[in-house]
């Protein structure tokens, strides 16, 4: 294979690896302060352990995401150094503005973890609203970047490929960097809220546990449904911001993304299916008139732009039509599972039957899938560009030959890593049961 | 000055901040290994572990805080590092997540405490002489052009003295400060099996650190010549440098009222300022190059978001400073958190 795809493997799967620990690094510290703040409101230790033990989970999580953050941060610059030289010259400054986050993070996170015992409640809460703030802000100013390939805007070009006329706060504000921003902190909430959900699932599934236990893992399902339906309908709402931005930004990401061939009014929305080449056309679609154009504009008369308005050559590969339906159609179906459980709760004031802990149960992994089915898309639906209609992927990435060997070193490290964080949760949380917990904290 | 020169000054001096503070880390997780067998009598495993264990993260953005700034005030320089440090940098990232990870998980699986505090303590080992490793790379004589296209020759590189004298100078720098600072941390904590612990090999490790700098420099191949030049140019400073190692060294056998032997707070100031003033001092011996004969500081810099990067770093560590002080009260004055058990 040559280097460019071998260096584009490696850094996606890097960032793909990244991207788990990472969401759970952003959505975990806003869990943890909500269980602070009801134990602070409703005086139940049950939060205050909850906030524990997520914490102790937390830290687990962040070790391997401060360490893949690293790995990416990087590897970026060493696969695409021509990338990197833009970068360096016009959007500089999110980069930079994240060490600081990232170090806000790692201070308080030191704080948090090793002092909580130590500190007053008044500056233990605020150094765990200082790591969520630390892990947000990183998350939006390294979006901002990504933004920015996909939207570039704060330089132009000289006729011999040179970079002129930098203007850093443009390029920082590029037209879609609060949508896209808003979209993978939310999205981030929302897969925290549904992990959560999951994992109190499974153990409410589980028929011979104590009233205590149960309690209290009702309670940690209660925070992640009612915060899981308000951070997925915010996801939702900003993806349709996000959509826009594609009609009017990256019209041929938007083509790509729902099969498009055509230019046209009055476009139908293709749901599921595959864009096939020969037939112009996605085949195996439920097909919804007028929906596209609608979602594009507001309007059922917009006209949304087709892949043929382009040389085929500048086409993202069709398959990102899949990514998209599968990042949509999760978020819709965990839209409906959140709405559905607050009813219950709140209107039909039942408890939960254990087809819909199962659910629940589901709800986690499906997230992130979405995410990583998201993060593709976005990445994937970019090329053959890396910043789009700027430089080629192809002339961004690196030109040595050893990257082969160094994808198969870090595909190694990645698997084993996934499974070992698997077995060090569920080890440590195997020795550290609720029962015992609670027993502790009842003696 | 102008501007490229500030920002290698600036590059040069978050270089300094993260050789100490990755020497401490490391060597602290060196430490903690070898003294983890309970059976010996020492503490000076749990009094390394003390410290690492808040501090390791942080120690991992200045790394991070490094790699962004030579990216973002010399982008023209990314292409020729990159290339030529592809593979000793993307091994350093692989070592760097097997020991940050292992570490972390050996406080959370107590049956497998021993594989993974082994594997986290030799990673952690070799790193530093890995990075520091990249050192010579830039010296000249290891690099050429083959279509315009910068290349690393590894076998040229792997047969020459100076990278195992490199090496052994990360080595033995890496295991001597760390044993000096810890031996200051163990004093705070009061803790005195550990504080001979580290005495007993900061004695035996400032000579070691010392002799092996000076031999380094003896090995530096021919095309460095222009460096050596320099260096005994700027002979001054690293002149000061040996003063203030002396000046440490002393402090270890200083005698106390109550005859406990060593200034420890003294030592681990003046052998900072030892480190500082040759950094800087091969800093300065280094310009104008980048990478000798290919690039300079000026090739690789941009001017065109300095002036607000420059602000940026202003306010990121103002707003830091109240964390900073409340990390050091924690974690290194709190008798609570220094002798609990």
């Amino acid at each position: 294979m040559d280097v460019v795809v071998m260096a584009r493997a490696l850094f996606g799967s890097s960032l793909g690896f990244h991207i788990i620990y990472a969401t759970i690094g952003v959505g975990l510290p806003v869990m943890i302060i909500i269980a602070e703040i009801l134990h602070l409101i409703k005086k139940d230790s049950d939060y205050a352990l909850m906030a524990r033990r997520w914490t102790k989970g937390f830290a687990i999580i962040l070790a391997v995401s401060i360490a893949s953050g690293t790995i990416v941060g990087v590897m970026i610059s060493l696969l695409f150094p021509n990338f990197m030289e833009i970068v360096g010259q016009v959007i500089a400054l999110p980069f930079q503005m994240e060490i600081f986050a990232f170090l806000i993070e790692a201070v308080f996170m030191s704080i948090y973890l090793y002092a909580a015992d130590r500190l007053p409640t008044k500056l233990r809460i605020v150094s765990i609203f200082a790591v969520a703030l630390g892990a947000i802000a990183s998350a939006v100013l390294i979006t901002d970047v990504h933004a920015w390939m996909n939207t570039p805007a704060g330089f132009r070009l000289t006729p011999d490929g040179g970079i002129t006329d930098v203007d850093t706060w443009a390029a920082f504000f590029n037209p879609s960097f609060v949508t896209s921003a808003l979209h993978v902190v939310f999205s981030a909430f929302m897969t925290v809220a549904f992990i959560i959900a999951s994992i109190a699932a499974l153990r409410l599934l589980k028929r011979n546990i104590s009233t205590e236990e149960r309690n209290y893992h009702k309670k940690a399902l209660t925070i992640a449904i009612y915060f899981g339906l308000i951070t997925s309908l915010a996801t939702s709402i900003n993806g349709h911001e996000t959509a826009q931005k594609l009609h009017e930004y990256n019209p041929r990401k938007l083509a790509a993304a729902e099969g498009l061939f055509e230019t046209t009014r009055y476009a139908p929305l293709s749901i599921g299916g595959y864009a096939s080449l020969e037939d112009q056309r996605v085949k195996y679609a439920i097909e919804i008139p007028y929906a596209l154009s609608f979602l594009a504009a507001d309007r059922f008369d917009t006209e949304v732009k087709g892949l043929n308005e382009w040389p085929q050559e500048l086409w993202p590969p069709l398959y990102v039509h899949i990514l998209f339906n599968v990042m949509v159609g999760i978020g819709s179906v965990l839209i409906v599972i959140a709405m559905f459980a607050v009813f219950w709760k709140l209107v039909l004031k039942k408890e939960y039957p254990p087809w819909m802990l199962a659910l629940f149960v589901a709800g986690g992994p499906l997230a992130m899938i979405a995410i990583e089915a998201g993060w593709c898309f976005s990445c994937i639906g970019r090329q053959p560009w890396t910043i789009t209609d700027v430089l080629r992927t192809g002339e961004a990435a690196t030109k040595s030959g050893s990257v082969g060997f160094l994808f198969v070193l870090f595909i190694t490290l990645y698997v084993t890593l996934l499974f070992a964080t698997a077995f060090i949760l569920k080890f440590y949380f195997k020795r550290n049961p609720v029962s015992k917990d609670l027993e502790k904290g009842a003696s | 000055m102008e501007a490229s020169s500030v920002a290698i000054t600036i590059l040069w001096s978050l270089l300094f901040v993260y050789s100490m503070l990755g020497s401490l880390d490391f060597g602290a997780g060196f430490w903690g290994m070898v003294y983890s067998n309970e059976n010996k009598n020492t503490n000076a495993s749990v009094i390394a572990n003390k410290f690492l264990s808040p501090a390791w993260e942080i120690t991992n953005v200045f790394l991070v805080i490094f790699v962004v700034s030579v990216v973002t005030f010399f982008p023209f320089a990314t292409t020729l590092l990159s290339s030529i440090l592809l593979v000793p940098v993307a091994l350093g990232l692989f070592l760097l997540t097997v020991r940050t990870t292992f570490m972390v998980f050996e406080h959370y699986a107590q049956r497998f405490r021993t594989l993974l505090r082994i594997t986290s303590g030799v990673t952690g080992l070799i790193l530093p002489a890995l990075l520091v490793s990249i050192l010579p790379i830039t010296l000249g004589g290891f690099v050429d052009f083959e279509n315009d296209y910068p290349r690393l020759h590894y076998g040229e590189l792997m047969t020459h003295p100076t990278l195992y004298m490199h090496i052994a100078f990360g080595l033995s720098t890496e295991l001597f400060i760390s044993a000096v600072f810890l031996m200051d941390y163990a004093k705070e904590a009061e803790d005195w099996s550990a504080y001979h612990t580290f005495r007993k090999h900061a004695l035996w490790l400032g000579p070691v650190s010392i002799l092996v700098a000076v031999l380094t420099i003896g090995t530096f191949p021919v095309e460095a010549d222009w460096i050596v030049q320099n260096i005994e140019a700027n002979w001054l400073w690293f002149g000061l440098s040996i003063v203030f190692f002396l000046i440490g060294y002393s402090a270890l056998f200083l005698k106390h009222r109550d005859g406990k032997r060593g200034f420890a707070r003294l030592a681990v100031v003046s052998i900072i300022i030892q480190y500082g003033l040759a950094i800087y001092a091969y800093g300065s011996a280094h310009l104008p190059y980048l990478v000798y004969p290919d690039l300079t500081v000026a090739d690789g810099f941009t001017s065109a978001s300095f002036y607000p990067m420059l602000i940026i770093y202003a306010i990121g560590f103002g707003i830091l400073i109240p964390g900073f002080i409340l990390f050091w009260k924690l974690f290194l004055k709190d008798r609570r958190y220094l002798k609990q058990e």
